[in-house]
């Protein structure tokens, strides 16, 4: 079947079957039609971008692909078969994580206790068998600080391990969050503009960690993004929405010289 | 005494490291703080894991005399790999980790290295980007595989597969790797260094074993040094400093060397390990007192007259507790109160509670930080060496300390100043030869023996200690002929927190000028607390108000040189603010922030002119370097300032 083929992108990564596909998925708040009829497929490890204008209905699609919105028409198929509409911790246990656009951490806690509730869907122990068993519970722990000391490491955070989030700048922050969502240990990662707000020296650190991320444990990113240039640079396919409507899909040099594209942005009058 | 090493029959670091782990082998010899906590390796784990990298190094074809390059922050791998490199007859080249990719393809070819040792991806690619000039480069090894998954693998290696493939080997090559080990002689080459350079391109110097065992042993008798040390390894791997302390004076000693997590995390790092023993250069004592400054201004009343009544006390007798002088009973007891809630605290959040000889070198320091550290109790302690002397030229003895000078002739050591003030010494670590460089062999050291410094100085009569006064080539003459020492005001422009960088300008003129660079952590705290907005370092240097500062600072400094007959000509008449900071990536500092004279003069020859043809502004446009290699340029207009000065002639007519 096509589905389970895969192909090989450019720089001579193996991009596996498909992992999540929409289908025909249309999304209304009451009047107003978010998503019209969209259908594309996200693959495993590779970096599938959704790109659009403003308003295009993006962040509207990340959330659909997170659970957190149920489309009224259209099916979400997850490794294989439709996933009925379900609760963030089971998605969290799903192996999908996500970073939010506006910075969604614990502010009053520090950069440590962060990544750790990021394990928190790993653990099996409860505030009643912490007050029993302490061997276990301790054990547990360790365990888990070692996984989220290692990708603290791998972010190059270390400096910041004690601090609380509200003293960090923005870009740290955003590094922060990524630290969390990867200490789920995700197969799908949903990235929500993991670049805005930031510096060019900030969007080159952000890109080589995605890249690193996506080269070292294999997880299949999503994300969507602003910076053109970022996108084309980092992404093995790209979602491009306009209103709600899919207008291209593709690899980066193909969604380039897509005519709708480039209406898109550069704009035309709609009728 | 010379034989002595011989006689005992460690002749070699890998000799060392096999007496330590018969002597010491369940002791700590590393630890490197990784994953949040300190990971520590014994003696015997130590000489495991560098035996397999030699084991590795000979299955890879390392011949004897080859070199191996190692690039990258201090990590117990790198140290590793650079002793291994020792056992199969290499020679260690430790690289700054901070050079650019051209910089280091000068210094891998002239070399030659066949092998290259990198810490992570960034080194890597610097390597790969200009492999294609080295004809002999052959095998990069590398220690983090983040991101290095998809490169080619026929002449990239992984550090720990190296190691693997040297222990599956190890009944094979053993054999080779003992005879390997055990040829070396007193005199064989330890290591070469490339020194900065304030001029040219860098030169290789070659240290024998002689220099460094014969360096580490009489310095650690200095120092009473002893297996219990516990040191932190941050400095450039490079700097011939770092090689003397975590690998010469360790191996000697035994004691255990400490690898910070990262550059940014060395401060906490620092904190935790509390070194016994301590090396600093000023700029690191400079940002510690600075932040502990800031910290205070920000702290309430009450602790903060506790805090400069308690400081006020330290300095009047913490000094002379500690160099062994009488003080009277009431100011002991006084002074113990204060350890117990001030300084004691104080130093313990410094990290320094356990330091047992501190030192610092490499620039002059400011004499009230020097003396805030030592009125604490921390035995801070300047010392003056080079590359060519296996560090060591001269130290200054417990209870002999003074900011002004830089100490008496360490052990062995011979001094002598000649007739233009330059200072000659002559040692036991004097280095063998500048590699493939003959010539300025030949210029810097004599047939005896005797090696120029470059400093010009003198010995104190009185005390028999030595005091720099500037670089020899840097002295000049002003147009009237009087004395004109560039350094020497620099330095006292330097000693306030809100100059970070200085350089004069002078020689052949009637009068001094100057370049002001501004500390932006310093000037930027005050700015915060003053409410004055701005938005970038170029909008704050020029503010009237930090000008204003500024000049004061220099007027002051100018009532302080006028002070000395001999340099009064040297007072600042005009200065200028800087728009960007001076950065060793557009070549304006060497890596070691020592600041290149003749570059920035013909750099901003337009600014220079403008200070001596009297005009009150200068527009001017600076090519600019960022991290990455990219190249920008910066517009500005800078204000030109007048300082008051005090005038010469009558100075010399009340003499």
């Amino acid at each position: 079947m096509k589905d389970t083929e895969g192909y090989v992108t450019a720089d001579g990564r193996k991009i596996g079957g498909v992992v999540m596909e929409m289908k025909n998925i249309t999304l209304r708040f009451g009047g107003v039609v978010a998503i019209k009829d969209i259908s594309f497929d996200i693959r495993e490890g590779e970096i599938r971008a959704i790109i659009g204008p403003n308003g295009a209905g993006k962040s509207s699609m990340l959330n659909v692909i997170s659970g957190f919105y149920v489309p009224q028409e259209g099916e979400v198929w997850f490794r294989g078969a439709p996933r009925p509409p379900v609760k963030p911790y089971e998605v969290a246990r799903q192996g999908i994580a996500r970073t939010f656009q506006n910075i969604a951490l614990f502010e009053g806690m520090t950069v440590l206790d962060n990544v750790m509730t990021g394990r928190l869907t790993q653990m099996n122990q409860n505030i009643l068998t912490q007050a029993i068993w302490k061997g276990k519970a301790e054990a547990e722990e360790v365990a888990n600080r070692e996984i989220a000391e290692k990708i603290i490491d791998f972010l190059e955070i270390q400096s910041i391990r004690k601090t609380p989030v509200s003293r960090l700048p923005y870009g740290l922050k955003k590094r922060v969050e990524l630290a969390r969502a990867l200490a789920a240990e995700p197969k799908l990662l949903l990235l929500d503009e993991p670049m805005a707000g930031m510096n060019v020296e900030e969007k080159e650190d952000m890109s080589r960690f995605i890249l690193d991320v996506n080269d070292e444990f294999g997880t299949t990113i999503a994300l969507i993004e602003h910076d053109m240039g970022v996108v084309m640079d980092l992404s093995d396919r790209v979602v491009v929405m306009d209103y709600g409507k899919k207008i291209g899909d593709g690899t980066p040099d193909e969604v380039r010289t897509n005519q709708d594209v480039i209406d898109a942005y550069l704009g035309v009058a709609h009728d | 005494m010379a034989q002595s090493g011989s006689v005992s029959g460690m002749h070699t670091i890998p000799a060392l490291l096999a007496r330590n782990v018969a002597q010491l082998g369940d002791k700590p010899a590393y630890r490197e703080k990784e994953f949040g906590i300190w990971q520590s390796w014994t003696w015997k784990e130590t000489a495991d894991e560098i035996e397999a990298l030699a084991l590795g190094f000979v299955n890879l074809g390392v011949n004897e005399g080859d070199f191996i390059a190692i690039i990258g922050r201090n990590r117990p791998y790198l140290y590793w790999s650079m002793v291994a490199a020792q056992m199969v007859g290499a020679i260690p080249v430790p690289l700054y980790q901070d050079a650019g990719a051209e910089e280091m393809a000068y210094v891998l070819g002239h070399c030659g290295a066949r092998f290259v040792i990198a810490g992570d991806q960034e080194q890597v690619d610097k390597v790969i980007e200009v492999q294609d000039q080295l004809h002999q480069f052959e095998h990069l090894i590398y220690l983090d595989p983040r991101g290095l998954r998809k490169y080619d693998h026929t002449t990239l290696h992984e550090y720990s597969h190296i190691q693997a493939q040297g222990r599956a080997a190890r009944d094979e090559l053993i054999g080779e790797l003992e005879r390997r080990i055990a040829k070396p002689e007193f005199d064989d080459t330890c290591v070469m260094l490339y020194t900065s350079g304030t001029t040219g391109k860098p030169k290789g110097v070659v240290l024998s074993n002689r220099n460094v065992i014969e360096s580490a042993r009489n310095s650690s008798e200095f120092d009473h040094l002893t297996s219990g040390e516990d040191i932190l390894s941050y400095l450039p791997m490079a700097w011939v400093g770092d090689f003397i302390f975590s690998i010469g004076q360790a191996y000697w000693n035994g004691f255990c060397v400490n690898c910070p997590e990262s550059a940014e995390t060395m401060m906490t790092d620092l904190r935790e390990i509390g070194p016994t023993y301590f090396f600093a250069p000023p700029r690191v004592f400079e940002t510690q007192l600075t932040t502990v400054m800031i910290r205070m201004e920000d702290a309430g009343p009450f602790k903060r007259r506790l805090f400069e009544r308690s400081m006020a006390h330290a300095r009047k007798v913490g000094t002379k507790i500690l160099d062994g002088q009488p003080v009277s009973l009431a100011d002991r007891v006084k002074y113990a109160i204060g350890n117990a809630f001030i300084y004691g605290p104080l130093k313990n959040t410094l990290g320094l509670t356990r330091v047992r000889v501190g030192y610092t070198a490499g620039e002059a320091i400011g004499p009230e930080i020097f003396d805030f550290y030592r009125s604490m109790g921390i035995n801070l302690k300047q010392l003056y060496g080079q590359t060519e002397a296996t560090v060591f030229i001269t130290a200054q003895p417990d209870g002999q300390v003074r900011s002004d000078t830089v100490g008496v002739p360490c052990p062995e050591v011979e001094l002598k100043i000649a007739d233009n003030g330059e200072v000659f010494y002559r040692s036991p670590g004097v280095f063998v030869e500048y590699y493939k460089n003959p010539e300025s062999t030949a210029g810097t050291k004599d047939a005896e023996g005797w090696v120029a410094t470059g400093d010009a100085g003198f010995i104190e009569p009185e005390t028999g200690h030595l005091r720099i006064i500037d670089r020899a080539k840097d002295v000049g003459k002003m147009a009237d002929g009087s004395l004109f020492a560039p350094k020497y005001v620099e330095n006292k422009l330097k000693f306030y927190p809100n100059i970070l960088e200085a350089v004069v300008f002078g020689n052949g003129r009637t009068e001094c000028v100057a370049f002001i660079n501004i500390d932006l952590a310093a000037v930027g705290n005050w700015a915060e607390r003053n409410n004055i907005g701005y938005s970038s370092y170029q909008e704050l240097a020029g503010h009237p108000q930090v000008l204003a500062t500024i000049q004061e600072h220099v007027e002051e400094v100018n009532r302080s040189v006028a002070e000395d007959t001999m340099l009064s000509g040297c007072q600042v008449h005009r200065f200028v603010v800087l728009h960007k900071e001076l950065d060793a990536d557009d070549g304006e500092l060497t890596r070691t922030r020592k600041v290149r004279r003749r570059i920035i003069e013909e750099k901003f020859a337009d600014i220079i002119g403008a200070l001596y043809d009297g005009s009150d502004k200068i527009s001017t446009r600076t090519e600019v370097t960022y991290e990455d290699g990219r190249k920008g340029a910066i517009s500005a207009t800078l204000q030109i300032r007048d300082a008051a000065v005090v005038p010469v002639a009558q100075q010399m007519a009340a003499e």
